[in-house]
């Protein structure tokens, strides 16, 4: 099956990726994930021969964009000052202190939550989309349930 | 962990599937679009003019107008676009805005000849001398399928004439309008004969031929 027109591909996908930046890297830094990720999509898309599965296929490049934005920030470690003409988040995450707590967990874990729940695919899909094993997946989402667990589920009491 | 507690933090993570992302994914999504635009990633932009005789669907090339049509059946068209010419087909305005343009102009009554550039690269052989013999009729005058066969020197191809124009991928632009039977009449048209006549009287043309 060859990949359909960008755009359809977008319509049928844009939301799913979108979804998967907001809580993995915050609403603050989606627009910039989005905007990356779509390009080096847009890139790659003419030598793309299989159409069957993008949206693990768009997933894993967001993947990658998250990983290397959540490296960038960790190199500033003093947040860079507002711009004056940014507009405010559009999204307001619900429970803030449990993805702050997300957004904490090593990055594996932390794709490996968001794709599981948020995302809400199944553990093999996960796995090819992180580029590890079914087992691999689980494992990662029981350590970043765990941890989560402790960071914050105790915290709340 | 209890498997109470375990159920509980899964119930708080699932609940990021319901949070309404529509607005802001769209609102990114249009600023990628702009910026890939910019950078020459879009091969084909699509878009939609409206128009007195309906919306247009029109997609643009770095090479010109590639197609015009008024078939609603956008997703039909897209895919046509994607595996004929590059599945990098966008809406993207930098390419489509001069279309419209020129189109608003015309439908304004203040243009009679386009300028924008036409990407005939949807025809071949036959089908694009018929096309590029048509673009040269202006607007005011018609021709008929025989005049037309006879100036590509096939004198009594007026069918193969008629068959070349039907397939015309730039409605309008390429003025398949302007051929007519020789019979009398406006004839037969893709977009239907009250659209025919609706841009001859647009162009004050004058149909006998």
């Amino acid at each position: 099956m060859s990949p359909p027109p960008f755009h359809t591909f977008l319509e049928r996908h844009r939301d799913a990726v979108y979804r998967f930046l907001m809580f993995s890297v915050g609403p603050d830094a989606a627009d910039d994930c989005l905007q990356e990720t779509f390009t080096a999509a847009l890139r790659a898309y003419p030598r793309l021969t299989d159409g069957s599965n993008l949206r693990a296929w768009a997933l894993t490049i967001a993947h990658r964009k998250a990983i290397d934005a959540h490296r960038s920030r960790g190199r500033r470690p003093v947040p860079l000052p507002e711009l004056p003409d940014r507009p405010a988040p559009p999204v307001t995450l619900p429970d803030p202190g449990l993805w702050d707590a997300v957004g904490k967990l090593p990055p594996k874990q932390r794709a490996a939550i968001v794709l599981r729940f948020v995302s809400d695919l199944p553990f093999r899909q996960v796995g090819s989309i992180l580029d590890c094993s079914e087992a691999a997946a689980r494992q990662n989402v029981r350590e970043g349930l765990a941890r989560l667990r402790e960071e914050y589920v105790d915290d709340e009491r | 962990m209890t498997n109470a507690e375990l159920d509980d933090l899964e119930a708080a993570l699932r609940r990021g599937a319901d949070v309404d992302v529509e607005a802001p994914a769209d609102t990114a999504t249009r600023a990628a679009i702009s910026a890939a635009d910019r950078e020459g990633l879009v091969d084909v932009a699509v878009g939609t003019v409206e128009s007195p005789v309906g919306d247009l669907f029109v997609a643009v090339t770095a090479r010109g107008l590639v197609r015009l049509a008024f078939d609603p059946e956008q997703l039909r068209l897209l895919d046509d676009l994607a595996a004929r010419i590059s599945p990098r087909v966008l809406e993207a305005t930098s390419l489509v805005d001069p279309v419209r343009r020129e189109l608003d102009e015309y439908f304004a009554g203040r243009r009679r000849r386009f300028d924008l550039e036409v990407d005939l690269s949807l025809t071949s052989g036959w089908g694009r001398r018929v096309l590029e013999a048509t673009a040269r009729i202006p607007a005011g005058q018609v021709a008929t399928y025989g005049a037309l066969a006879a100036q590509l020197r096939k004198p009594g191809a007026a069918r193969a004439v008629g068959n070349a124009v039907a397939t015309n991928p730039v409605a309008i632009v390429v003025p398949c309008h302007r051929v007519v039977p020789a019979g009398g009449g406006v004839g037969k048209y893709g977009g239907g004969p009250e659209r025919k006549t609706f841009l001859l009287d647009l162009e004050h043309a004058d149909t006998t031929p």
